[in-house]
C-alpha cells in the first residue's frame, strides 16, 4: 500500500498557502486549507478540482484537518466547505477553533475593503463552517473511523498550532504544519513522541537560516521602540491579531512596568482586545511560564494597553500602536503607515515574515524612500524601520532537528521557498539519508513504506522469547588492554545474554500466520520429530606414561579413577582451547559443549570407531566417543582436532 | 488477569478501590480517604472552655484534655450519643483498609479516576519503596493537589490547637479508651469486622503533598499513555466530576476499561460522552451518546433551583444560608443558579466562598475548556468565560476569601448573606465556625449533602435550630443504567460488584458472561484469547519459505528479536549474518526413504551400500559408505546417527538427508 502526497495549490515551493491531500491505505486526509493573501482571482484558493473532479468532496475526503489559525493555513476552509460544498469532519485544536473565526473574519473584511471585490464568502459561511469543527486536544488520540487514528502535538508556532500525526493501519505520518522549535515569549517548543513514521511533511520557511539568540532580539527592538518614544515618535507595529501581537505586547509590558514607562501602548481595533479574552481562557496553551500565573493576575491581562481610537491617529505625543494586518498589506495598518511613514521621528517595526509583494516586504529590503500604492498613491518613506526576525518558524537547525528525532523513512518538504528547499533537501539526504522530496504545486509524492506481516503467536513462543539465554566464559586480562591490573593474576566471569529469538511462522492457505515454537510445530503438523546426530569415535594416542603404566592393575575402580583423570585433563585442556566458543561443562564420566557430547569409550567394538589406514600398534591408544547435532558441526571438528592433536601426558 | 476489591466505597466522596493484576502487573485503582470517617473527632471546640468548666465541677483538677474526655465516657453507659462523646484530639484520617495487606513497593501502576480518588496518595507515596507510576488526568491532578492542600491548611487549626504530638501514638488510639467509646463510634474506628484499626493514619504534611505531585504522570483525555511497553492506558471523560475519567487498559492479550462510576449526565460541567472496551473487546473505540439521558439531567438541575430557591426564601427570611458542598462541579452550577435567582428576586445579598483554595480553585475552573462539556465549550468559542463566577466576582457579588478570618472578610462581612465553605464532614474549615454562629438561628439554612450522616455530623452543634438541606446528586451511575450501557460496550467479560447482582439481572439476549466479586475477595478472571499478535518487521516476500508436501502449507524460521511496544508485540529479523553461513535445518520430520538417500549420495559422488535387517521396516537401516572414505550412516525409526572420520564426508551425507525430507 503506497502513501500518496498530493502537494495541491500553494504548499510546495511556496510561503503564501498549505494544503497537502495525502492517500494512504484508502483514506485521504486534507491538511490545512491556506488562501494566498496577495491573489485577489481563483489562485487565491488551492485547486480543489484536484482532489475530485465530480466536486464531491465529501466521499472524497475522510477528513480535514487545520494546523493553526493563519490565513495561508486555514483561509480556505470556510470557501472550501460553504461554497464548494466539503461537509465531513474538520479537525482543530481548540484554541484554534477559538480563534480561526477571527482570523478568517478579518481575512474577509480586508479582501473586501481592500478591493472592493465581490465577497467569495460571507461572514455567515464562517460561521457555519465553524459548527463542522471538532475541536481536539494534545496527543488526544481520535479515532475519525475504524482504520484512521490522528493525534495532535504540540507546536509552538502560535497559540494552539500542532502537528499531526495520523495512522491508517501500519502506516503513519505526520505533518507539521508550522512549527516552532525554541520556546518564545508566551508559547512553548514544539513537542512531538519519538514516532515511528513512514513519512514527515514538515514546513521549511526558514530553510536555510539560522538564528541567533532571541534575547540580543528581543533587547533591540525594545531598544529601538524605547529610543522612537523617548524622542516623541510613533512606533507602529503592524501585526496580525492573533499570535505575535500577544507576544510582543507582553514584551512591552514587561519593559513598561520594569522602566515605569508612561507612554501609551495601543491596540488597533477591538479585535486585538477580544482576542486577548480567548487567549486568557486558553492560557494553558502556552509556555510553562506564563501558565503558572493564571491563578493569580493572568499575564494576557495588560494593564497598560488601550484601545486605539482612529481620532488619535493626528494626536501629538508619543505612543505605540499594534495595527492589524501584518506585512502592511491594507486596512488599518496600511492607513496608519500613510500617516505615519513621512516623519522622521517615526518607527514601523515589521515583527516576521512578509510575503514577495507587500509592502512589508519593500520596506524590509531598506533602501526604499517612496512606495507607490496605486497609480495616484505615493509614500515619502522617511520614518525608521526595524526590522526583527520574531517570525515563530522554525530554522534550518529546528526542521534538521526535528527530521533527525523522528528519523521517518522519508521526508516532503513544503511551506518554503524553491532553492532553499532544495539545500534543505540536500543536507537531510546526505547529512541523515532520508528520502527527501520537494515536490511543485499539484505534484504528486508517491512513497512505499514498508508492511508489516501479521501473525498470531503462541504462548510457548512467547515465553521462549522472554527466557534469558546465559552464557559464561572467562574474561582475561587481554581483553582489557587498559586496565592496570596486568600485574595481577586476576580474571573474571562474564556473563552474557545475547537472545535470539527462535520461532517458526507457519502459513496455511486461508488461515492466519502463526508463529509457534520448534517444539510445537511438530504437534501442529502431526508428525514425528527425526533426529538427525552425528557420531565419532576418536583415538587418542598415549605415549608410555606413568599412568598407563600404573593402570596395570585392571581393577574396576582404578578404570574409573582413570577415566575421570582422562576426561578431567580433556576438560583444562579444552576449557584453555575454547575460550570463546561455548561453555564447557564437565560431568566426570563425560564433558558437554552445547550439543557436543563426549565420553571415554570402553567398547571394544565400538559402531562408531571408523578405522582408516593402518594403526599405529607401538602407541597405546585411547578412545573418546563423541556425539553432536547439526548446528554445532563446526565446533565439533574443532574440538576433535583438538582432542586428537593432544598430548595426553604432556599435561 | 485478577481483580481484588480492597473497598467497595462508600458515595461520592470514598470510591471503590480495586487491586487489579494484569500481565504480571499490579494496579492499583484509586486511592481514596474515607473522610466520613471524621466524624467521630470533635470539631475545634471554639467554646471548650465552657465545656470545661462545666466538667470541672464534676471532678476534681485534671491534667490533660485527654484524661478529662476519658472521665467522660467512663460515666455513661449506651447513652444516646452526645457532643462529649466525640473524640477530642487531632484527628486520624482513615484510609483503604485492605491495602495495607498489600507490599506497597511490589505495586507497578497506580491509577486515579477522580480528585477523590486522590485524596489517599500522599499517605502511599511517602512510604520508602513505593516505586508505582501513577497516572491521573491533568485537571484531576490540579483538583486533587488543591483538595489535599485545602485538607492539610485545614488541619492545620487543629494543630495548633492541641499543639504537636510528641510521640507515635496517639492517646485516644490507646485500646482502652477505645474500648469506652460508645458502639456507634467503635464501629467506625474498627469497622464492622473489627479490622480497620490499622488503617488510621496521621495526615500527610504540604511536603509529602507536593513530593506525591511530583511522582505523578498527567495525561489528557484520550491520551495514550504506555507502561513499559507493555500495558496502554488511556483516560476517557466519565462525566462525575471536572477531570474524572473511565480507564482502558490494553495489553497485549487482554483490554479492560475500568468503569467505577460512569455518570451519564449532560448538564455537569463536564464531558460525558466517551468509553469503551469491555475486557477482551475488540480495539475499535466507539462513543456512547445515546444513554445521555435528558431526564435524567433535567432532574439534576431541578435538585440545584430548589436547593436556590429554598436559600432564596430563608435570606428573605433575614436568616443566612451555609453551603457545605464540596463538589466543584456543583459549586460551580450553584453559583451562578444562585445568582440568577437572586437577580430575579431582586434580593441584594452578598455571596462569600471562604476557602483556602476558593481563588486558585475559581480561575484554574476558568482555563480548562478542553475538561468540560460540550455547552461549556461553546462559551469558549462565542468568546465568553466558561463559567459566569468570572463576570460575578468582578461586579463584586461573589467575595472570594481564603479564611473566616480573614480582615477583609471581617470588615466586608454582611448578614444575610450566602455562603460557600468546606468542609462537608462538618468537622474542618471554616464551615465549622458558621455553624457555630448560625445553628440556633432558625431563619438560617444548612445546605448538606445526602451521604453525610447528618446526625452524626451535627452532633457538635446540637441543638441545632436551624433548617437542613439535605439534597442528594448523582454520584454514578444508575443501576438501570448498566444493563443499557453493557449492550453498548458489548465487552465479551463484565465484573460487577456482588451487591449490584441483584439489581443487574442480564438477559439471555446479552452475550457475555458476567462475575461478581465482594470485598476482600480475589477473582480471577479466565482469558480469552490464548494466542498474541505479533508483527515481524519484513515484508513477506523476504522470508525464505520452505513448502511442505502436504495441506498447501509453507514454514519458515525466524531469528531475531522481539520487542514489546504499545502493547503489541513487532518482531525484528536478526540482521542477515546467519545468511552468509549455509542454512540448514535443525529439525526434521518423518522418516528418510533409504533408496533415494542411495541415489542422492551417489549423486554427490559418494558410493555404499545398504544393508538392512530382515524384518525390519524399508526405513530403516544401515549404510556403509566406502568412497571417497569410510562412513556409516545408521537409520533408525526416529533417528539418524552419522558416523565419519572426515569432516567434509560428514556433512555431505548431512546434505544429503536433509534435501529428502522434511525439515526447518
Amino acid at each position: 500500500m503506497a502513501i500518496e502526497s498530493l502537494v495541491l495549490a500553494g504548499a510546495g515551493q511556496e510561503v503564501g498557502k498549505s494544503c497537502v491531500v495525502v492517500s494512504m491505505g484508502g483514506k485521504r486526509i486534507m491538511f490545512d486549507c491556506g488562501m494566498h493573501m496577495d491573489f485577489t482571482d481563483h489562485r487565491r484558493y488551492p485547486d480543489f478540482s484536484r482532489i475530485s473532479k465530480s466536486r464531491d468532496f465529501d466521499s472524497a475526503l475522510t477528513c480535514v484537518i487545520i494546523t493553526h489559525f493563519h490565513s495561508d493555513h486555514i483561509g480556505a476552509l470556510a470557501y472550501f466547505t460553504e461554497v464548494c460544498g466539503y461537509n465531513g469532519p474538520i479537525y482543530m485544536t481548540y484554541p484554534t477553533k477559538a480563534l480561526a473565526p477571527l482570523m478568517l473574519e478579518d481575512n474577509r473584511r480586508i479582501l473586501v475593503e481592500r478591493s472592493g471585490e465581490e465577497e467569495h464568502f460571507t461572514s455567515d459561511h464562517i460561521a457555519k463552517c465553524m459548527k463542522k469543527v471538532i475541536a481536539v486536544d494534545l496527543k488526544q488520540t481520535v479515532q475519525v473511523d475504524e482504520d484512521l487514528q490522528i493525534r495532535a502535538y504540540y507546536a509552538g508556532h502560535v497559540l494552539g498550532a500542532a502537528m499531526f500525526y495520523a495512522k491508517v493501519g501500519d502506516n503513519a505520518i505526520v505533518y507539521t504544519g508550522d512549527y516552532n522549535m525554541t520556546p518564545d515569549r508566551h508559547l512553548g517548543a514544539a513537542q512531538i513522541d519519538r514516532l515511528k513514521l513512514d513519512l514527515l511533511i514538515t514546513e521549511s520557511t526558514y530553510a536555510t537560516t539560522v538564528r541567533d539568540s532571541k534575547y540580543a532580539r528581543e533587547r533591540e527592538f525594545l531598544k529601538a521602540v524605547h529610543q522612537c518614544v523617548a524622542s516623541g515618535g510613533k512606533v507602529l507595529i503592524p501585526t496580525f491579531a492573533l499570535g505575535r501581537a500577544q507576544e510582543l505586547c507582553i514584551l512591552l509590558e514587561d519593559y513598561w512596568e520594569r522602566l515605569n514607562l508612561k507612554v501609551p501602548i495601543y491596540f488597533s481595533a477591538g479585535l486585538t482586545l477580544q482576542a486577548n479574552t480567548y487567549y486568557k481562557m486558553l492560557i494553558s496553551w502556552t509556555s510553562q511560564k506564563v501558565k503558572e500565573t493564571y491563578a493569580k493576575s493572568n499575564a494576557f491581562e495588560f494593564k497598560n494597553v488601550h484601545n486605539f481610537d482612529c481620532s488619535m491617529l493626528d494626536a501629538p505625543g508619543p505612543c505605540v500602536l499594534f495595527a492589524t494586518p501584518g506585512m502592511l498589506i491594507g486596512g488599518f495598518s496600511l492607513q496608519v503607515f500613510r500617516q505615519w511613514a513621512p516623519s522622521e521621528l517615526n518607527l514601523v517595526a515589521l515583527p516576521g515574515y512578509c510575503a514577495a509583494g507587500s509592502i512589508g516586504r519593500k520596506l524590509m529590503s531598506g533602501k526604499c524612500t517612496t512606495i507607490y500604492l496605486d497609480k495616484d498613491t505615493q509614500i515619502d518613506v522617511r520614518c525608521q524601520i526595524h526590522q526583527m526576525s520574531f517570525s515563530p518558524h522554525t530554522d534550518a537547525k529546528g526542521i534538521m532537528d526535528l527530521v533527525k528525532f523522528l528519523s521517518p523513512n522519508h521526508v516532503i518538504l513544503v511551506h518554503g521557498e524553491k532553492p532553499k528547499m532544495a539545500s534543505l533537501k540536500g543536507r537531510i539526504q546526505s547529512e541523515l539519508e532520508i528520502k527527501c522530496y520537494d515536490p511543485a504545486n499539484n505534484e504528486t509524492v508517491c512513497i512505499h513504506p514498508t508492511h508489516r506481516v501479521k501473525a498470531s503467536a503462541s504462548d510457548q513462543f512467547i515465553r521462549s522469547c522472554l527466557k534469558p539465554n546465559f552464557k559464561f566464559s572467562k574474561g582475561s586480562l587481554e581483553d582489557k588492554p587498559d586496565s592496570g591490573l596486568k600485574d595481577m593474576n586476576y580474571s573474571w566471569l562474564r556473563v552474557h545474554d545475547e537472545r535470539v529469538d527462535e520461532g517458526i511462522l507457519v502459513m496455511e492457505k486461508s488461515k492466519k500466520a502463526k508463529v509457534v515454537h520448534q517444539d510445537e510445530l511438530l504437534l501442529l503438523l502431526g508428525e514425528k520429530k527425526h533426529e538427525i546426530q552425528f557420531a565419532y569415535c576418536s583415538s587418542v594416542h598415549i605415549d608410555q606414561l606413568a599412568v598407563t603404566k600404573d593402570m596395570d592393575v585392571t581393577s574396576e575402580s582404578n578404570l574409573l579413577a582413570d577415566k575421570c583423570s582422562l576426561m578431567q585433563r580433556l576438560f583444562a585442556k579444552l576449557s584453555n582451547e575454547l575460550r570463546r566458543e561455548g561453555n564447557i561443562q564437565y560431568f566426570g564420566e563425560h564433558l558437554q559443549v552445547e550439543s557436543f557430547h563426549v565420553s571415554v569409550c570402553s567398547k571394544d567394538n565400538c559402531p562408531y570407531r571408523i578405522l582408516d589406514g593402518p594403526q599405529n600398534k607401538s602407541r597405546a591408544v585411547v578412545y573418546f566417543c563423541c556425539t553432536w547435532s547439526v548446528a554445532d558441526e563446526k565446533l565439533a571438528w574443532k574440538i576433535i582436532s583438538i582432542m586428537e592433536n593432544f598430548d595426553l601426558c604432556a599435561t | 488477569m485478577k481483580l481484588t476489591c480492597l473497598s467497595k466505597g462508600d458515595g461520592f466522596h470514598f470510591p471503590p478501590c480495586h487491586i487489579l493484576i494484569i500481565c504480571g502487573f499490579r494496579i492499583l485503582l484509586e486511592c481514596p480517604v474515607d473522610l466520613s470517617a471524621l466524624t467521630i473527632f470533635s470539631p475545634v471546640p471554639s467554646d471548650f472552655h465552657t465545656v470545661l468548666d462545666e466538667e470541672n465541677s464534676d471532678h476534681a483538677a485534671q491534667d490533660s484534655l485527654n484524661a478529662e474526655t476519658v472521665c467522660w465516657k467512663r460515666q455513661k453507659a449506651e447513652k444516646p450519643l452526645e457532643a462529649k462523646n466525640l473524640i477530642y484530639a487531632e484527628p486520624w484520617y482513615k484510609t483503604v483498609k485492605n491495602l495495607h495487606l498489600w507490599n506497597v513497593s511490589f505495586i507497578d501502576i497506580v491509577v486515579i479516576s477522580s480528585p477523590m480518588g486522590m485524596l489517599g496518595l500522599p499517605f502511599l507515596t511517602r512510604v520508602t519503596g513505593f516505586s508505582a507510576k501513577i497516572y491521573v488526568t491533568e485537571a484531576t491532578a490540579r483538583l486533587g493537589q488543591l483538595m489535599m492542600e485545602d485538607l492539610v491548611s485545614m488541619h492545620m487549626e487543629f494543630r495548633q490547637f492541641y499543639g504537636f504530638e510528641e510521640s507515635g501514638f496517639p492517646q485516644w488510639m490507646d485500646r482502652k479508651e477505645l474500648e469506652l467509646l460508645p458502639s456507634a463510634l467503635r464501629e467506625i474506628v474498627f469497622g464492622k469486622d473489627g479490622e480497620e484499626l490499622g488503617s488510621w493514619m496521621p495526615l500527610y504534611s504540604a511536603a509529602d503533598v507536593e513530593d506525591c505531585m511530583g511522582k505523578v504522570q498527567t495525561l489528557r483525555f484520550g491520551e495514550e499513555a504506555c507502561y513499559n511497553g507493555t500495558l496502554t492506558m488511556k483516560a476517557f471523560s466519565s462525566g462525575l466530576e471536572i477531570g474524572a475519567c473511565n480507564w482502558t487498559i490494553n495489553g497485549p492479550r487482554r483490554n479492560f476499561l475500568s468503569m467505577e462510576r460512569e455518570n451519564v449526565h449532560s448538564s455537569t460541567p463536564l464531558t460525558t460522552d466517551s468509553s469503551n472496551l469491555g475486557d477482551g473487546n475488540s480495539n475499535s473505540e466507539e462513543f456512547i451518546k445515546s444513554l445521555l439521558n435528558i431526564d435524567e439531567s433535567l432532574e439534576e438541575m431541578e435538585k440545584l433551583a430548589f436547593v436556590c430557591s429554598c436559600a432564596v426564601d430563608s435570606v428573605k427570611g433575614g436568616g443566612s444560608v451555609l453551603i457545605s458542598i464540596n463538589r466543584i462541579g456543583l459549586v460551580l452550577q450553584l453559583l451562578e443558579q444562585m445568582s440568577i435567582f437572586l437577580e430575579s428576586s431582586t434580593l441584594k445579598v452578598p455571596i462569600y466562598i471562604i476557602s483556602s483554595i476558593g481563588e486558585e480553585l475559581l480561575s484554574f475552573t476558568n482555563i480548562i475548556p478542553e475538561w468540560l462539556c460540550e455547552h461549556r465549550q461553546q462559551k469558549l468559542f462565542s468568546g465568553e468565560p466558561l463559567f459566569a463566577h468570572v463576570e460575578l466576582i468582578k461586579e463584586g457579588k461573589i467575595h472570594l476569601h481564603p479564611a473566616v478570618h480573614s480582615p477583609i472578610l471581617l470588615s466586608n462581612w454582611q448578614e444575610p448573606c450566602i455562603v460557600f465553605a468546606p468542609h462537608w464532614t462538618l468537622r474542618l474549615g471554616p464551615v465549622v465556625h458558621l455553624l457555630r454562629r448560625w445553628c440556633g438561628d432558625q431563619r438560617s439554612l444548612l445546605v448538606l449533602e445526602s451521604g453525610v450522616d447528618a446526625d452524626m455530623a451535627l452532633l457538635p452543634f446540637k441543638p441545632v435550630a436551624m433548617k437542613i438541606l439535605q439534597c442528594s446528586f448523582l454520584s454514578g451511575i444508575k443501576s438501570q443504567k448498566i444493563q443499557p450501557l453493557l449492550k453498548i460496550l458489548q465487552p465479551k467479560l463484565v465484573v460487577l460488584p456482588e451487591y449490584l447482582r441483584q439489581e443487574v439481572t442480564c438477559s439471555s439476549t446479552i452475550l457475555f458472561s458476567v462475575f461478581h466479586f465482594s470485598d476482600k475477595e480475589t477473582l480471577r478472571i479466565p482469558s480469552l484469547k490464548d494466542s498474541s499478535e505479533v508483527e515481524i518487521a519484513t515484508k513477506a516476500s523476504q522470508l525464505k519459505w520452505r513448502k511442505l508436501k502436504k495441506k498447501g502449507m509453507k514454514i519458515t524460521r525466524l531469528e531475531g528479536e522481539l520487542l514489546m511496544n504499545q502493547s503489541r508485540y513487532l518482531l525484528f529479523p536478526a540482521k542477515m549474518t546467519t545468511s552468509s553461513k549455509q542454512r540448514t535445518s535443525l529439525l526434521h520430520m518423518g522418516s528418510p526413504n533409504l533408496e533415494r538417500l542411495l541415489t542422492m549420495l551417489s549423486n554427490m559422488n559418494v558410493s555404499g551400500s545398504l544393508e538392512q535387517r530382515m524384518g525390519e521396516s524399508d526405513n530403516v537401516g544401515v549404510i556403509h559408505v566406502h568412497d571417497p572414505y569410510k562412513a556409516l550412516i545408521e537409520v533408525g525409526a526416529t533417528s539418524t546417527v552419522i558416523t565419519s572420520a572426515d569432516e567434509k564426508l560428514a556433512g555431505l551425507i548431512f546434505k544429503a538427508i536433509d534435501s529428502i525430507m522434511e525439515g526447518i
